[in-house]
């Protein structure tokens, strides 16, 4: 039975266990001739949150720490001998588990038994060509070790997969029992279902703060590593990025950051204007009608995927920048340049200023419009004297947080920019940017072990870095501007 | 002519020119619903002509036509005649801005800017052109704030915000900042409402300062605060004007027997 199949047997279980725990409570008050402590209901719903998340919960925990416990006790086994030269023990196992999978599939077809499969060797059947047939690919042939691995690895994991089953409905049912045994008029099963959802809640957000933790701690872990290999001081001051694939590297983090300042740049010199001023538009001069038109028109353009825009950007505004202005200014002849990337990631931030700064412009109390016109101002002397300067804190935070993500974008700056890192200021020249550095440093296949791809963990640190520093500034920046009219 | 028709046209001509703002038959309708119906109300130079009546009778509305405030609001509309002086502000050719201008206002809760205190003043002249150099600037703070009572409180921190100051003097401070404008008109939207006991006291002290030098129209929901400090008043009710009249008169022998129910506090 596959996890779904339990979690859905689990769920009905809670169900027929909030059945039965109504009912027991119920009965028990009818019997006793007292009034219940809480509502029926409640006592159903304790039963079924004791029956459903004790259970859910060992079986997230066990999917999570099976592959491990097996993966370490399989790849024991594994006699270096058949480890190639130059590799790691860890692709090897990548084989074992896709041949194991392979047998699966082989067995689901039918033609092969379980104990046929037993005996099944590898220096005696072609193993290759008959996972093939599957559909699993294999680089080469399967060393006899290797398919031994893999099929200890398939009898191991399909044993312990019926023990979760089993272990999972055992907690289920007895966590039910007790729950349910335990129902009497005067429990306070209002109180355990309330402590049951605040714990859930609770643990939701920890899930969110401990990835966050999660993702900083292994950035920081493989950041370490690469500064061991590679010196600080010229990453990030060293002003040539060449990384080689056989060693000998230089990677200097200022060309890349330029790229990423001159690119923001450009885009929100192009956003926020056009951004604040819609903004500007539809908070204060446009009616009504069109206005609940215009501003989840406007919103479409957030929900566009970044890909599309960096399509936009490499077929139609690259080209186009270059054919009519670059090339007839003599500035280049590339059409991937800071120009394309900014402009077309420009486009896509106007929907972050304007959304956010209306909302902040509307915040702005009536009474100040009124105060404003009562004294005889123009709609554009309140907006510029008053409004504006009233909502600018938060229009600085929205800036911001456009601003943030203009250096955190990769795609539009892949199919605009290029890839070439660079220290130029002509913005009709191609350039690249610290996001763009880490995907290219990272795809290919590598093992994390050189200063060529740990360089990306230091890209990415230090990109973290400074896109929280602005986040925390946003946020400072809005929680300040709150507290002005209250 | 006979001397007694003479003298009374002399008299009706004195009135006439005492008479700074007159609405004729003025209707006002939000969207659909008419929220005032055809309102003829005088209001007469230097003095405070108060408006009563329970909330939601119109005498906000009615005030807000007097600097057509009432503009701000989409789907308001306004028929009738308001004259300043004689001259209809809802005409085509009167500039809003100017009016505006003539017509200052107060409003119910204190709204300064969060700018400085000083800034706050000088925003009115600045946008009309009446100020231009530093020291007209500080020449129109000075007096503002001087005429507004506030001047010896915030002297000494004139370039603080002036949403520090206390709710008050937040108020008073909107005062000044209408006066600054030099209007000749000061329509007032229930400015005590929001204060305590002595900060009303000193608006009100305040107001009757004013009346020397400025036309008054207030809006207050509070018997004594009409009493104390206007010479006319106007009972609205339901979108219609009740009835109008001295204050000494309105207070003690109102012609209307919902006026006198609502002054003696029978109901609203």
């Amino acid at each position: 039975m596959t996890p779904g199949t339990i979690a859905i047997i689990v769920l009905i279980l809670a169900a027929i266990g909030y059945v039965l725990g109504r009912r027991r409570a119920l009965q028990a008050a009818k019997r006793e001739g007292v009034k219940l402590h809480s509502l029926p209901g409640y006592y159903g719903e304790s039963v079924a949150l004791f029956t459903a998340v004790p259970a859910l919960f060992l079986m997230a925990a066990w999917l999570f720490l099976q592959p491990i416990v097996i993966e370490s006790s399989i790849s024991a086994k594994i006699p270096d001998s058949v480890v190639p030269e130059g590799g790691a023990k860890s692709l090897v196992m990548v084989d074992v588990r896709r041949i194991s999978d392979g047998l699966g599939l082989i067995l689901a077809q039918g033609d092969v038994s379980e104990s046929e499969l037993v005996d099944m060797r590898a220096d005696l059947t072609n193993v290759r060509s008959r996972l093939a047939e599957v559909g699993v690919a294999l680089g080469s042939d399967v060393a006899p070790a290797v398919f031994e691995a893999a099929k200890s690895y398939r009898e191991f994991d399909s044993i312990a997969s019926s023990v979760r089953n089993v272990a999972v409905i055992v907690v289920a049912l007895a966590f039910a029992f007790w729950a349910w045994s335990r129902i009497t008029p005067k429990m306070r099963a209002r109180n355990i279902t309330e402590t049951f959802i605040k714990a859930l809640l609770m643990g939701s957000s920890l899930v969110a703060i401990l990835t966050t933790v999660g993702i900083v701690a292994s950035l920081l872990f493989e950041s370490l590593q690469f500064f061991q290999l590679y010196p600080a001081s010229e990453f990030y001051f060293s002003t040539v990025w060449n990384p080689q694939f056989r060693g000998g590297s230089d990677f200097g983090f200022l060309p890349l950051l330029w790229g990423t300042l001159y690119v923001s740049f450009v885009a929100l010199l192009v956003a926020v204007p056009i951004g604040l001023m819609i903004a500007i538009y539809l908070a204060e001069y446009s009616g009504r009608a069109l206005r609940s038109f215009a501003k989840p028109a406007i919103e479409v353009l957030a929900g566009i995927p970044t890909i599309v825009y960096g399509l936009f950007a490499l077929i139609t505004v690259g080209p186009f920048l270059r054919d009519w202005i670059a090339q007839p200014l003599g500035l280049g002849t590339s059409s991937a340049s800071v120009m394309t990337a900014g402009l077309v990631m420009g486009i896509m931030l106007i929907p972050f200023i304007s959304s956010l700064s209306d909302d902040i412009i509307n915040a702005v109390p009536q009474a100040m419009r009124d105060g404003s016109y009562g004294l005889g101002a123009t709609q554009s002397e309140t907006i510029k004297q008053v409004i504006l300067p009233a909502a600018l804190p938060g229009i600085v935070g929205a800036f911001l947080l456009a601003a943030s993500r203009a250096i955190g974008e990769t795609m539009i700056v892949v199919m605009g920019a290029g890839a070439a890192a660079r220290l130029d200021l002509n913005p009709f020249e191609a350039m690249t940017t610290v996001t763009v550095k880490i995907v290219s440093q990272l795809t290919g296949d590598t093992e994390f072990a050189s200063p060529e791809t740990l360089v990306a963990f230091a890209l990415g640190l230090t990109l973290f870095v400074f896109t929280l520093g602005l986040n925390v500034l946003a946020l400072y920046i809005v929680r300040k501007y709150r507290e002005q009219y209250e | 002519m006979s001397e007694a028709a003479t003298e009374k046209a002399v008299d009706a001509a004195i009135e006439e020119s005492a008479i700074k703002m007159r609405g004729t038959d003025v209707s006002v309708f939000y969207g659909e619903k008419q929220a005032l119906f055809d309102v003829n109300l005088d209001v007469r130079k230097n003095s405070v002509t108060a408006l009563i009546g329970p909330s939601g009778c119109g005498k906000s509305t009615f005030l807000r036509c007097l600097n057509r405030m009432n503009d701000t609001i989409d789907i308001c509309r306004v028929n009738g005649e308001v004259t300043l002086d004689g001259e209809n502000i809802y005409a085509p050719m009167i500039d809003v801005v100017e009016l505006r201008a003539r017509v200052g206002m107060v409003f119910q809760k204190p709204n300064p800017f969060p700018k400085s205190i000083y800034e706050n003043i000088v925003y009115g002249p600045r946008i009309h052109g009446q100020v231009s150099t530093r020291a007209e600037m500080d020449e129109v703070v000075e007096r503002s704030l001087i005429k507004a009572g506030l001047f010896n409180e915030v002297k000494d921190r004139l370039q603080e915000p002036g949403t520090g100051l206390s709710g008050g003097q937040q108020q008073r401070l909107c005062i000044a900042r209408a006066i600054a404008v030099s209007p000749e008109v000061i329509l007032m939207d229930e400015p005590c409402s929001a204060l305590d006991p002595i900060a009303t006291a000193k608006v009100e002290e305040l107001i009757d300062e004013l009346r020397v030098n400025y036309t008054i129209v207030i809006v207050t929901h509070s018997m004594q605060q009409a009493a104390r400090v206007s010479q006319r008043t106007a009972m609205f009710h339901l979108g219609y004007l009740v009835e109008e009249g001295d204050t000494d008169k309105m207070f003690t022998n109102p012609d209307n027997k919902l006026t006198q129910d609502y002054i003696t506090g029978r109901f609203g």
